[in-house]
């Protein structure tokens, strides 16, 4: 029998997975703001004198501040994430890190791992659940998380796998997410999160009257775009108004017997029960958002896991994006000709970063921004983005509360809409719309020097992100 | 037109709303902390500066904490708050 994958801390795992001075660590996000083992890691990598990390994670949060220590004492010179939240984004985009950070897309971070345009040394994978071989779940166990998709990637490919798990369940785990044949160690530890910050209790629909207008005008669009019949495919967001449409949405379909093929993204209890209720017949969930997805991914076979590359990646030989019909997404800013912006907010402060943005609006057939006019006196159409987080020619309609701009590209699309009575305009006169309002905003000042550089779902360059002053 | 005869406030806190302190002083000294400084503080401190004026409010120290708030929404917070600073007690 093979044994002793199992290791009795994290210290002893560093020192097990060979890390050194210039190595990459990889982590995934599905513990969100509740992860201690990212913290945990660096923290005995530091210990332990090793310097010149390049950390590789899915997505970075504000409980990773711990992180700019790490940096200043040179443990970590090298940061690659799909998402970075406000806190830490604002010390990166003053210039904390010397090396931009590399900022890709859900897709085209598997993509870069699988190929090998990204490698990573040693990934450390956060397990709700593990045997001592390291089959692992996110299902159970006290800091379930749900979906691990976004660590599949990691544990194929990197050259080293340690899982760390809270909760060891004895040989074998009957309901693996990732196998043991992956898998080099296996660390028992106290917690490997907060659960309050691992998922929501519940995530809630806007009150808001202007979120709620742009809900049912966006739920009108997908109506009329002809798109809202049998085998109907969806994903939206978990922001206020993104669930709100998904609500109306929901309305609608059970109303006119519309039975969809399935919901996909980010799950909130939402899309659970649009699944419940016959809207879809399965959902594919990369991460789960609330403890009701935890629940049904849990319980509902027709509920499945599926992993990043699975889920957007463009080097895979088809991936579910490739499926889809419709996606809402956010936005900080639109600019003209249609280009997104997620990475920053108006100043030009990191705040955020594509996650599955660009990626689903390659692929889905109508890819939907939901925006006001303005937040906070600034426009959210502008006429150049402060960051091209997904290229506009892949977008394909702005809704707003004062009216719908289609991309001059999808004139049929147009056409469609206006037959439906539907409020379209040009996106300048959106533009022009909220400047009325807001006056013009004076362009901002920004500094010479690179802190980040965002990279396409293909691995092409996008845009890059300058230091704020 | 009365001057300020005491310490007012108007406003909140909120996101697109501003929360303006005021009191009386010899002239017109304007503080702006803003999340739009950048786009608009100039634009800020001429719209106070103009509703003083209108107000006939020669004297003021206005202390402003805006949270992206619309011009007509500054020009109703400063206004109430000028005429809070008349009220006597």
């Amino acid at each position: 029998m093979k044994n002793g994958k199992l290791l009795s801390g994290i210290a002893e795992a560093v020192r097990a997975s060979g890390l050194r001075d210039g190595m990459t660590v990889s982590f995934h996000h599905h513990l969100r703001n509740g992860d201690y083992v990212l913290n945990m890691v660096l923290e005995a990598a530091a210990q332990q004198g090793i310097r010149d990390l390049t950390v590789n994670a899915s997505s970075l949060f504000d409980t990773h501040l711990p992180l700019l220590g790490h940096i200043e004492n040179g443990v970590v010179t090298g940061i690659e994430t799909d998402y970075m939240s406000g806190a830490l984004g604002a010390h990166i985009s003053r210039g904390a890190l010397k090396k931009p950070v590399v900022f890709r897309s859900h897709g085209g971070r598997p993509h870069d791992i699988v190929r090998g345009a990204s490698p990573i040394d040693v990934a450390f994978i956060a397990a709700p659940t593990s045997d001592p071989m390291g089959n692992c779940t996110g299902k159970t166990g006290p800091s379930a998380c749900g979906s691990l998709g976004y660590a599949f990637a990691d544990a194929l490919h990197a050259k080293t796998v340690v899982v760390v798990t809270d909760n060891l369940v004895p040989y074998p785990l009957q309901d693996w997410s990732i196998d043991e044949t992956h898998v080099d160690y296996v660390v028992k530890v106290d917690q490997i999160g907060d659960p309050a910050g691992i998922v929501s209790g519940t995530t809630k629909i806007t009150r808001d009257p202007v979120g709620l207008v742009m809900a049912d005008t966006a739920a009108r669009v997908i109506a009329a775009s002809g798109l809202l019949k049998e085998g109907f495919s969806f994903q939206t967001g978990a922001g206020g108004a993104s669930l709100a449409a998904a609500r109306y949405l929901k309305d609608i379909m059970l109303r006119e017997k519309i039975r969809g093929s399935f919901g996909l993204g980010g799950i909130t209890g939402y899309m659970v029960d649009m699944l419940n209720e016959g809207c879809f017949e399965t959902l594919l969930d990369v991460q789960c958002f609330d403890l009701k997805a935890v629940q049904s991914i849990r319980e509902n076979p027709r509920h499945r896991e599926i992993s990043a590359m699975h889920y957007a990646s463009p080097g895979a030989r088809s991936a579910v994006v490739d499926s889809l019909d419709v996606v809402i997404l956010g936005a900080t800013e639109i600019d003209l000709d249609f280009n997104v912006n997620v990475h920053t907010d108006s100043q030009g402060r990191i705040m955020g970063g594509s996650g599955g943005h660009s990626d689903t609006a390659a692929g889905a057939k109508l890819a939907m921004i939901i925006a006001p006019l303005s937040r906070a006196r600034l426009p959210i159409v502008t006429e150049h983005v402060t960051c091209v987080s997904t290229p506009g020619e892949t977008i394909d309609v702005l809704v707003t509360q004062k009216g719908v701009a289609v991309n001059p590209r999808q004139k049929e699309l147009a056409q469609r809409l206006r037959d439906a009575g539907l409020p379209v305009c040009g996106i300048d006169e959106l533009k022009a719309r909220a400047e009325a309002m807001t006056g013009v905003p004076r362009p901002i000042a920004r500094g010479d020097r690179p802190v980040a550089e965002v990279l396409y779902r293909d691995g092409s360059h996008l845009d890059t992100i300058y230091n704020t002053l | 037109m009365h001057q300020l005869v005491r310490k007012s406030t108007a406003g909140t806190m909120e996101s697109s709303d501003v929360f303006v302190e005021l009191e009386p002083a010899g002239q017109i000294e304007i503080e702006i902390e803003s999340v739009v400084y950048a786009q608009f503080g100039d634009a800020i401190e001429n719209t106070v500066r103009d509703v003083l004026q209108k107000q006939g409010v020669t004297g003021a120290r206005v202390r402003l904490h805006d949270r992206g708030a619309l011009e007509c929404v500054l020009r109703a917070r400063v206004e109430t708050a000028v005429r809070r600073g008349r009220e006597e007690r």
